[in-house]
């Protein structure tokens, strides 16, 4: 269709490439994860919200796999980017590997990821690479929602004792060595640096994110976030509840390719 | 945001005047020009291009709207071509004071001003109750029925109601 980067070299264009996979395929994947709540959240409330979060990250994801098919120009469309991979194909953060689980866990896991997508997302606010500056000029109109939905939740179970709080350790416990993937370094980040694509190297927006997360865990005494796993491997090597998930994604499109709603 | 001017050309005027009579398909008292979608309108002799911007990104509507739009417009050129861009972001603040008269008359709230995009969200105080105009309203759930609304509740005429959320 365009030629959104035609102008960039081709190892600036790869890396943003790169960068924009990454964030659609988190984007993506959090998104059918959390529409698993639709009919069964445990408030009312609380299904519509996450039925709406759900649809607004598909929407974010659907609108950064356009403006990747843009970039690469190879004849895919957006839909083709995001459901005719094999799940090894995908590379969002490993937090996102982790399957839904209880309420504590999604809280958790949202919690992480939307704080942390946060501090992303605002490193590129000034991006040079003007159609990603735009959506997310627009994303974090909407994401700033999110935010405060999660820290919302978050705060409560973190408050509250008892089962609700135990809940919530069990969670970060588990998802804690992961909860850094999603600013895990990209291998070819230098050249998005080098080309004013992103304001700052991974590595400096994860300790920034870790920072803004201190007085939070401080203040309800939580225990602090331990340093990624493995990050060279933060977006490979999905996990069997990632894969049972893209067999549910992509069971319409095996169905009928060309389906629309 | 598009509006009518005196350097208008009839043309501009005519497509205008068309576009107010393409609705919201979610809340169809509401044109896309009340709405403040149409970012650009463009002509040439036979052609018609319009660029239109989306409420929320994965607002479903776009397209029923593109196509309305498209529709709508058939009529009055050769080609007509809606596009939609981020090329400046849609906020609620886009929202014509008519658009948000109709909106009230619908039974919605209309959105209240936008703040900086870095700050922390208030706790999303009601305009007024579409109903009753009492600000004695509760928020019930900042996520609604569609992405771009939330759910509040009036203690006044004990009636619940959408309101369009701030973005």
């Amino acid at each position: 269709m365009t030629t959104a980067g035609a102008d960039l070299v081709p190892a600036t264009r790869n890396a943003l490439s790169l960068l924009l996979l990454s964030m659609a395929d988190d984007e993506f994947v959090i998104g059918f994860s959390d529409s698993e709540w639709t009919g069964i959240a445990p408030l009312l409330e609380e299904d519509v919200a996450m039925s709406s979060l759900a649809q607004d990250e598909l929407g974010h994801a659907q609108a950064l796999y356009r403006l990747l098919a843009d970039v690469v120009a190879d004849g895919r469309d957006a839909d083709a980017i995001a459901f005719d991979r094999p799940p090894e194909g995908y590379y969002h953060a490993r937090l996102l590997d982790h399957p839904r689980g209880d309420w504590a866990h999604t809280i958790a896991r949202r919690f992480l990821y939307d704080t942390a997508d946060a501090v992303r997302l605002e490193a590129l606010a000034n991006s040079s690479f003007v159609p990603l500056r735009e959506v997310v000029d627009k994303v974090r109109r909407e994401e700033r929602y999110h935010v405060m939905h999660v820290t919302t939740w978050f705060e409560r179970l973190a408050g509250s004792g008892g089962e609700a709080r135990g809940r919530l350790l069990d969670a970060l416990e588990q998802m804690g060595p992961d909860a850094g993937t999603v600013l895990s370094p990209l291998p070819t980040e230098l050249a998005l640096e080098m080309a004013a694509i992103v304001a700052a190297p991974l590595a400096e927006l994860e300790a920034r994110w870790r920072a803004s997360l201190a007085p939070t865990f401080a203040r309800f005494d939580l225990p602090p976030l331990p340093p990624t796993r493995d990050p060279d491997r933060a977006r490979t090597n999905h996990s069997d509840a990632f894969r049972w998930l893209h067999g549910e994604f992509t069971s319409v499109r095996q169905l009928d390719r060309g389906a629309t709603w | 945001m598009v509006t009518p001017t005196a350097a208008a050309t009839l043309d501009e005027r005519q497509i205008l005047a068309a576009l107010g009579e393409v609705m919201d398909p979610e809340i169809p008292a509401v044109s896309v020009v009340d709405l403040g979608i149409v970012h650009r309108i463009e002509t040439s002799p036979g052609a018609i291009r319009i660029e239109i911007l989306p409420t929320f990104i994965g607002c479903p509507a776009i397209d029923a709207m593109r196509n309305a739009i498209q529709e709508r417009l058939a009529g009055l050129a050769r080609r007509v071509e809606v596009d939609v861009t981020f090329e400046v972001p849609w906020t609620s603040d886009r929202i014509t004071p008519e658009g948000r008269r109709r909106l009230r008359g619908s039974g919605f709230g209309p959105p209240g001003p936008v703040g900086a995009v870095a700050d922390i969200i208030p706790l999303l105080p009601a305009t007024a109750c579409p109903y009753c105009g009492s600000r004695r309203t509760v928020l019930e759930n900042a996520f609604g029925p569609t992405v771009c609304r939330s759910i509040y509740y009036c203690t006044n005429c004990r009636q619940p109601f959408e309101q369009f959320k701030s973005v």
